[in-house]
């Protein structure tokens, strides 16, 4: 298991008024976000726990690219990974922002 | 003076010896070991049916069970090197030179008896190009094929999985070689004659069916959201604008999705009648929901697919039947129809290098390439006119006159930027050059050239190479559809933005398409049962895909 931390800056905070969701599954190749709405509305921290070590500049680049494009700003965002490839990670990533958009149900 | 008949007295020693051990034309199974000892000739070249669906098994075992002593360094040409005693025969020495196509389940032991010097390498070839071979250089003096029934003439019915049968036959027979085939029954009137029984010399009551491989089953509960994904950008970004009719999908998961999007996101596209309506394809069952709903005028196919027989028979429009009512399927004919009357072939592979060359040969796994060189191939030969090739050749020559323009046939490569274990898609350079250099070989087993290639999807979007006007942009293209893998995050981004503004790349968000759109729900079947009801029950999916 490898522990990993990335504090970032993104460009667009989070819309709605949500404070927590959760998407995905911990399973092989796959991975568990839990999103909470209790950051300033500039930063954006990303912790990692993975099943798969060695990855962490594929990791950066994943993150760079969701705060990037997605709103993200003021959440703190905890991953339980499986070893999910990164076109996992990004997908559940931009679910996971959209969840933490919506009203709650 | 010289004799000009040697190979018909050949044949009739073959035939006299085999005669002891045949009542007509029938071999009784106890009699076979013998019965193969007297017909074949250390050196033989010889054609053991097999390819990727259909297998001469009863025959292949009977041939890796010979005494090398006696039989020994025949030179084996066939398609497909799959089940294990087609190694076998090479680990006993029994036999000595292979040129076959494709080793799909055997990759890994082939690998390594090629390195152990085990097996004599001729050629990795296309089907296509094996098959032209047999009528040239490679004609087998024996073949060992496998049919379904035969009556006491010869005649035999090979059912829906007809495939190679009737282009080995016609090499072997014609040019005074012995046939023998396998049979599961006897019977007095065989259903259709699918190979004339005076090109037969023995038939071989196995009494059993032959094998046959479930190759193009996909479960569609295995389809993951990227694959969808990129099924979605392959339908709104690719088909639609070149409005690309006449098609051969390749095997995996990534067709499959676009197969079961074909009614739902297709649909909602307004795309039915526009793409998608005639095939070079094997019955694949997630073809189904798109037939049901009216997508599908005409499917012809290279074999048939276990627990699809009687869905084909109860849809003679769509598929290609005889007047038994069965699938009449012909592997050569549909390589051909693929090469000269589809305008696109789409698959997946396991390496992309930065040329766009890909291969499916791996240091340690040589799995042949089956039919994707000739499917994935532009043919020189093509005259006759169609929207997407015309559109495809204008992309690729926009300086040429149009009346002397060259049309291009689309050439799809589509997958996820990492594949399974997290093996990236995309390499610096392919495994197959090293393997070439290990083995001495004069070319790398090469799958689809880069220079054949015009599209490459992934879930990071598409990148159209007939747009490239040198070798930097077409790097650049490739980096830029490669994800997080090393060649991807390796990109130059300035010059990968220049081709975005192009339309060489185009993104998911460019074409419209929103990846968290991207769900399961939109397949039209979403497991193997799905499919059975779709089929109205007529589709009977074979046990390791039953789970309910």
């Amino acid at each position: 298991m490898e522990k990993l931390s990335f504090t970032m800056k993104p460009s667009t905070p989070a819309t709605g008024t949500r404070a927590r969701a959760i998407v995905g599954v911990v399973a092989s190749g796959n991975l568990e976000v839990l999103l909470e709405r209790n950051l300033p509305a500039n930063i954006c921290i990303i912790d990692i726990a993975t099943a798969a070590p060695g990855f962490a500049a594929v990791w950066e680049a994943v993150i760079e690219d969701f705060v990037t494009r997605r709103p993200a700003g003021g959440l703190h965002i905890s991953i339980n990974d499986g070893g999910a490839r990164p076109d996992m990670v990004s997908l559940r990533l931009a679910q996971g922002v959209r969840l933490i958009e919506e009203l709650e149900a | 003076m010289r004799n000009w008949s040697t190979q018909k007295e050949a044949l009739a020693l073959r035939r006299y010896a085999g005669q002891r051990y045949a009542c007509g034309k029938i071999v009784a199974l106890d009699d076979l070991p013998r019965f193969l000892e007297a017909v074949l000739r250390p050196g033989d070249r010889v054609c053991l049916e097999g390819d990727n669906q259909k297998q001469a098994d009863i025959l292949a075992k009977a041939l890796a069970n010979l005494d090398p002593g006696k039989i020994h360094d025949l030179h084996m040409v066939q398609s497909g090197v799959v089940l294990p005693e087609h190694l076998d025969v090479f680990e006993k020495g029994v036999a000595k030179r292979l040129d076959f196509s494709y080793s799909g389940p055997q990759s890994t032991r082939i690998a390594r008896m090629l390195f152990g010097s085990k097996i004599e390498l001729g050629a990795v070839h296309t089907y296509l190009e094996l098959f032209a071979r047999y009528f040239i250089d490679l004609t087998p003096q024996v073949a060992l094929i496998a049919a379904v029934s035969a009556d006491r003439d010869g005649n035999l019915y090979t059912g829906p999985n007809t495939e190679d049968t009737p282009t080995v036959v016609e090499a072997t027979s014609f040019k005074s070689g012995l046939v023998v085939a396998q049979v599961a029954e006897i019977v007095d009137k065989v259903p259709r004659v699918d190979i004339p029984g005076d090109l037969v010399h023995f038939v071989v009551d196995a009494k059993k069916p032959f094998y046959v491989e479930p190759l193009f089953t996909r479960d569609p509960g295995a389809i993951t959201e990227t694959q969808i994904l990129t099924a979605m950008l392959a339908i709104k970004g690719l088909y639609a604008p070149y409005g690309v009719r006449r098609l051969n999908h390749g095997i995996g998961f990534n067709t499959a999705a676009i197969e079961l999007l074909l009614p739902t996101y297709g649909e909602k596209l307004g795309l039915k009648g526009k793409i998608c309506t005639h095939f070079a394809l094997n019955p694949h069952p997630t073809l189904i929901p798109a037939i049901e709903a009216g997508w599908v005028e005409q499917v012809h196919s290279f074999g048939s697919e276990v627990g699809m027989d009687d869905y084909l028979s109860a849809r003679s429009d769509i598929f290609f039947t005889g007047p038994d009512g069965s699938l009449r399927s012909n592997r050569a004919y549909c390589q051909v129809a693929g090469l000269y009357a589809c305008d696109m072939f789409i698959g997946s592979t396991l390496q992309i290098d930065l040329q766009g060359h890909s291969s499916t040969v791996t240091t340690n796994r040589i799995a042949g390439f089956g039919g994707a060189p000739n499917m994935g191939s532009d043919s020189r030969g093509r005259r006759h006119p169609s929207e997407p090739w015309l559109k495809a050749g204008a992309d690729a020559d926009p300086d040429t006159a149009e009346g002397l323009r060259r049309g291009r046939k689309l050439v799809v490569q589509i997958g996820e930027t990492f594949g399974e274990k997290n093996v990236p898609l995309f390499v610096e350079q392919l495994d197959a050059l090293e393997l070439a250099d290990k083995l001495d070989l004069d070319l790398a087993p090469v799958m689809i050239y880069g220079d054949d290639v015009s599209h490459i999807i992934t879930e990071d979007g598409i990148a159209n190479l007939l747009l490239c006007r040198d070798n930097d942009e077409r790097e650049q293209a490739i980096r830029g559809v490669a994800g997080y893998t090393d060649v991807g995050r390796a990109r130059d981004r300035k010059m990968v933005e220049r081709l975005r503004a192009r339309g060489v790349i185009r993104r998911p968000e460019d074409l419209g398409i929103d990846p968290l759109d991207a769900d399961r729900r939109m397949l039209a079947a979403r497991s193997i049962k799905d499919l059975m009801l779709a089929s109205g029950g007529l589709y009977q999916p074979p046990s390791q895909f039953r789970n309910w």
